[in-house]
């Protein structure tokens, strides 16, 4: 069967060797290219089909262009949502714990927001709800391990989902503002990791987990809640 | 920017360190004119509609997209944090373009789109997924698939 791929890693992609590769110089996570952009998306989409057009292979072309930025974005992007109050010093695990809860209910408003206005939402992977979910993330606090609320996975793949869940809903709050110039990528993960409680409590949690006895918990807490550029 | 050489360490060497598998041959597969061929979309984004099961760790596993799927039913459970996932959340086309595969085929680019899509979930041993990607070769025939693009994320 005629295959044709998109390649976000120029090296690996050398290295395999597939039929027909198109590599494209854009961040991973955004194989064609930029949200919301369907001229952009076209024109990649097309170079991709395109090889299946080639007389032989391997074949691997070089998308010529980068992912295009916002017009807005020189003026830069700045999060709808004060958390200055959340700024103040946590020092124990249950004042974090009640400002993480705090602060998930003061994102509610933006989150429900952004679902009405893009009619979608990638949060609900775990299973659980904006109103239980900080209480479960949060209970692994401390070393504790709390009760799993799925019977069908595992207690380490249920705390991965929800703080993927966690992230999924920040994101969306945040970027939910209308009118407001897009913000990009690094404008996200650097509000998420260096401006919310909740990033100080995955970083708890990640620290509890790796320094536990579970080993499932140990390799969620070493390796998939903090990604390594904001360790 | 996804150039290796750009990306901040220590998620540069990571990836760079990343085995790939080589081949001893390189087989080649033709076909009918681009705007006869029927499409299909495979993702290793741990893509699934959100009453599925969730990818577990290192699965080689796939999971069935159909063709109908809303854009609000699809969510990820790739196990990586290590790539962004705002675009996703701001656009499911920029890791699974299936509005773009279906304009395509509206303007008579291509020739159909597949009734089912397809999602592995990246961070497995390529040696796990081998025998599914043989199962799911005969189902996208069976489907009279005969384009595939592949999406990694």
């Amino acid at each position: 069967m005629a295959t044709t791929q998109i390649s976000l890693i120029r090296e690996h992609t050398a290295k395999i060797r597939p039929p027909r590769a198109l590599w494209v110089p854009f961040e991973l996570g955004r194989p064609l290219g930029r949200p919301n952009d369907a001229e952009f998306q076209t024109r990649v989409l097309m170079a991709a089909l395109k090889l299946l057009e080639a007389p032989s292979g391997p074949v691997l072309a070089d998308f010529p262009e980068d992912a295009p930025q916002s017009e807005d974005f020189a003026e830069g992007w700045a999060c709808p949502i004060n958390l200055s109050d959340e700024k103040r010093e946590l020092t124990d695990s249950e004042a974090l714990l009640m400002a993480f809860k705090s602060e998930i209910n003061r994102m509610r408003s933006w989150y429900d927001l952004g679902v009405t206005r893009h009619g979608r939402t990638t949060f609900g992977v775990s299973g659980l709800d904006p109103g239980t979910i900080g209480a479960f993330v949060g209970g692994f606090l401390e070393g504790k391990i709390p009760d799993n609320p799925r019977a069908d996975l595992s207690l380490a793949l249920v705390l991965k989902l929800a703080v993927d869940d966690i992230k999924a809903y920040y994101l969306e709050a945040a970027a939910a503002e209308p009118g407001k110039s897009e913000p990009t990528s690094v404008e996200l993960a650097d509000w998420f990791w260096k401006e919310t409680v909740a990033a100080r409590v995955l970083r708890a949690v990640k620290e509890a987990c790796q320094n536990g006895t579970d080993p499932m918990l140990k390799i969620t807490g070493q390796r998939l809640i903090v990604p390594m550029s904001y360790l | 920017m996804a150039r290796l050489e750009r990306l901040p360490e220590p998620l540069r060497s990571h990836v760079a360190g990343l085995e790939c598998p080589t081949f001893e041959t390189n087989p080649w597969v033709d076909g009918p004119p681009l705007r006869t061929r029927r499409v299909a979309l495979i993702s290793t984004a741990g893509l699934h509609r959100r009453d599925d099961r969730p990818f577990q760790f290192m699965s080689g596993e796939y999971r069935i997209i159909p063709g109908d799927t809303t854009t609000n039913d699809l969510v990820m459970s790739h196990i990586s944090s290590n790539f962004d996932r705002s675009g996703f959340q701001q656009d499911w086309n920029i890791v699974f373009p299936l509005d773009r595969l279906r304009e395509l085929a509206d303007r008579a680019v291509i020739g159909s789109v597949a009734e089912f899509h397809y999602s592995f979930m990246g961070a497995a041993d390529p040696r796990q997924m081998e025998a599914t990607a043989r199962d799911l070769a005969v189902v996208l025939k069976k489907d009279d698939v005969n384009a595939l693009v592949l999406v990694p994320v």
